[in-house]
């Protein structure tokens, strides 16, 4: 009956279809692009300055670090509802979902806390000590590993998912800003803003074993400072997000060599790649827009107009 | 809940092992007695530039903790009447050797020529003169405080790119306003335009009453200008010009538009967390001199842990080594010059409630670094102390 009923609502809907997600920072609202248009389809309010944006891993709900509301946002991503809000701490800037979709691992920009927070009972479970400006947030794939990285420390902080303890701290250039594993959990990767690097680490024995470097011609070095990033969905490259050097780096995940840059819009943070793993999605925050990347060809093939600073992405198949 | 949060923080740390190695640093300062302005509400806030060292020394002291580093300041004000000389030498006699100093240029130089502090590491976090980054540099002495040629060139490029190249001047008489005066004519040399007309602010008056009828008629014979610059680096009279003036012209310089190390109304490139970071701590708004003690700790610790060192020396070294960088919060890793100990920074410029602009304004280019279009690049510098590190 039920299925019936929802192949009914599908073949009478022509809209539906996957979709991208993006916080924008300055208009506090998300919007959501329609993959197969290329059109923003719907705008929803959210709380103050929404920054990191990530899905439950049945695409229920929608988590949204507003961050000057002090929440997590709990959205209804069908009515564009705020359901409810977590206990996330002060000001939550980023945060990532535990494999079992339970846990919410919360970066507390202003306070040098990770907050670890129960997505059912809505309680604080644990509130882990790290450095200062926490911002960069990820979890093995296994989930018995969480990393934050705290900017103004310049360190990656691996915490044991069991005792919620941090087993180890490890020093990256300057400004660390995402912390991304491997989808086999094998290394991690952290991008150092101002350091203008990416450091890959070995998961097992937490040692340094890749150091990237960017360079493209006429732009300044400075300005090549590496944010998000986003292993290709075959996992053999890395994208990363150069921030006001208006370019994404393709990376070998392998030999960790830079193979081409690709020109998208001014300021880019975040990106998400579309469920059929054909394009990818960049938020350019001073222009207001995202590029859509070709990930067959790598070549950019549309800036769509979003609201304002443009921040976090996220993506959803065919509700 | 945030006290909850402090309190357990506190408890982490009082916590972990005590295994650290110590480094040891100390702030500076010598107290003067502030000149009066003619305004009665704007004194100066006592712990200007030591609030901001104490937040530099807070931010490392958590990237210490997780390194094994110890970081300590010791905070030494010698008060207005007292000698400034004899305070430092006892201090370097109890083995200070990486100084942050709050002093005017005069004091900062007697205490680098002492035979002492050669082999010390002196940060200057106030005075902005520019013979102390030309003939008067001294090797063992770094800036985190810009130099007044530094402001002056931001806000030289900022009149150019908004094509206001027709400018009027209107200096004080006290020797800052002499100095910024300077560096503004030189400044507007160096980007190619010229000062139209010039006068000097010379009356005793109290201003607070006589501005409107005076104010006008002193301007009137300025030549046809798009900008007015004011020189008046104590905050004396130029409050005063701002509408009051002849033809309804914008100000620059001292009041109006503002070339500022920093502000308080700094926001971008996560500029928000260290204003909250220091509001939380001090009370107030961060200023430049606040600004130049925390970019000074936050300097050595980004160079204690990298480099390894914790020595004067081997801090210095690395310091001024090509691989140094700071996150500043100003958009482009900060870093230092090599010829003269100068900090590279952008210069916010700013109205009591916005940054206008960022200098060096796009356009402005440099064979090295966009920064070094700001101050004495390195074929111009008179300075020799620092060597052959051109």
């Amino acid at each position: 009956m039920i299925r019936t009923l929802l192949l009914c609502t599908a073949l009478s809907l022509p809209a539906a279809a996957d979709e991208i997600w993006v916080t924008n920072e300055m208009d506090d609202t998300v919007s959501v692009i329609d993959v197969t248009t290329l059109e923003v389809k719907a705008t929803y309010p959210t709380g103050e300055r929404p920054r990191g944006v990530t899905f439950s891993r049945d695409f229920k709900r929608l988590y949204i670090c507003a961050s000057d509301s002090d929440a997590v946002q709990v959205m209804d991503p069908d009515t564009g509802d705020i359901l409810h809000e977590l206990p996330s701490g002060e000001d939550p800037e980023q945060f990532v979902i535990a494999p079992d979709d339970r846990l919410l691992y919360i970066a507390n920009e202003d306070d040098a806390i990770t907050t670890v927070v129960d997505t059912e009972t809505r309680k604080v479970v644990a509130q882990i000590d790290v450095g200062v400006e926490p911002e960069g947030m990820g979890i093995s794939p296994d989930g018995t590993l969480q990393v934050t990285t705290s900017e103004t420390t310049n360190m990656a902080h691996w915490i044991d998912t069991t005792t919620h303890k941090i087993v180890a701290n490890s020093l990256v250039d300057s400004r660390p800003r995402h912390a991304e594993f491997s989808p086999d959990g094998q290394v991690l990767w952290v991008s150092s803003e101002i350091g203008g690097t990416v450091t890959v680490f070995d998961v097992e024995t937490k040692a340094e074993v890749g150091k990237i470097r960017f360079e493209i011609p006429n732009i300044r070095a400075e300005k090549l400072q590496p944010v998000g990033m986003k292993f290709s969905p075959d996992a053999t490259k890395v994208f990363v997000a150069l921030g006001p050097a208006n370019h994404i780096a393709v990376v070998d995940a392998q030999s960790y060599a830079v193979e081409r840059y690709i020109l998208v819009g001014r300021r880019v943070w975040h990106m998400a790649i579309s469920p059929d793993q054909t394009k990818l999605f960049t938020t350019n925050g001073v222009s207001g827009d995202v590029t859509v990347i070709d990930l067959a060809t790598l070549e950019p093939i549309k800036s769509i107009k979003v609201g304002r600073f443009p921040w976090g992405a996220a993506a959803r198949p065919t509700p | 809940m945030r006290l909850a949060w402090s309190m357990m923080a506190l408890c982490l740390w009082l916590g972990s092992p005590a295994m650290a190695e110590a480094l040891r640093f100390d702030y500076l300062e010598r107290q003067v007695t502030q000149p009066p302005v003619l305004s009665n509400m704007s004194a100066l806030p006592e712990d200007l530039g030591l609030a901001g060292a104490r937040l530099g020394l807070e931010d490392i002291a958590t990237t210490g903790r997780f390194t094994g580093i110890d970081y300590w300041l010791e905070v030494t004000q010698v008060p207005p009447e007292a000698e400034f000389l004899p305070a430092a030498r006892a201090l370097l006699e109890t083995g200070a050797r990486v100084l942050i100093v709050n002093a005017p240029a005069a004091d900062l130089l007697a205490l680098a020529d002492l035979p002492e502090a050669q082999d010390a590491l002196i940060f200057n976090i106030a005075a902005p003169e520019r013979d102390l980054r030309a003939e008067e540099c001294r090797a063992n002495m770094l800036h985190t405080v810009p130099s007044t040629a530094m402001r002056a060139d931001a806000l030289a490029q900022f009149a150019l790119w908004k094509r206001w190249t027709d400018v009027a001047l209107i200096a004080g008489s006290y020797p800052e306003d002499v100095e910024f005066a300077d560096a503004l004519r030189a400044s507007v040399l160096k980007f190619g335009f010229e000062i139209k007309g010039e006068k000097t602010w010379a009356f005793d008056a109290n201003m607070r009453r006589a501005a409107s009828a005076e104010v006008p008629l002193f301007t009137q014979d300025l030549p046809d200008h798009d900008l007015l610059l004011v020189a008046d680096e104590r905050g004396d009279f130029a409050r005063y010009i701002a509408y009051n003036t002849w033809e309804p012209r914008p100000l620059a310089g001292s009041e109006g538009v503002q070339p500022r190390g920093w502000s308080g109304v700094v926001e971008q490139h996560g500029a928000a967390q260290l204003q909250n970071r220091f509001r939380d701590l001090s009370g107030r708004e961060m200023r430049a001199t606040d600004y130049a003690g925390w970019a000074a700790i936050a300097a050595l610790g980004e160079a204690a842990t990298r480099s390894g060192a914790r020595e004067a020396e081997g801090l210095r070294g690395y310091l001024l080594s090509g691989e140094f960088r700071l996150a500043g919060f100003l958009g482009t890793p900060l870093s230092f010059r090599a010829w003269n100990g100068q900090m590279r920074q952008p210069i916010p410029l700013v109205t009591e409630r916005a940054v206008v602009a960022l200098a060096p304004l796009e356009g402005f280019l440099h064979q090295n670094s966009e920064l070094d279009t700001l101050g004495f690049d390195a074929p111009e510098s008179p300075c020799t102390a620092f060597g052959e590190t051109r």
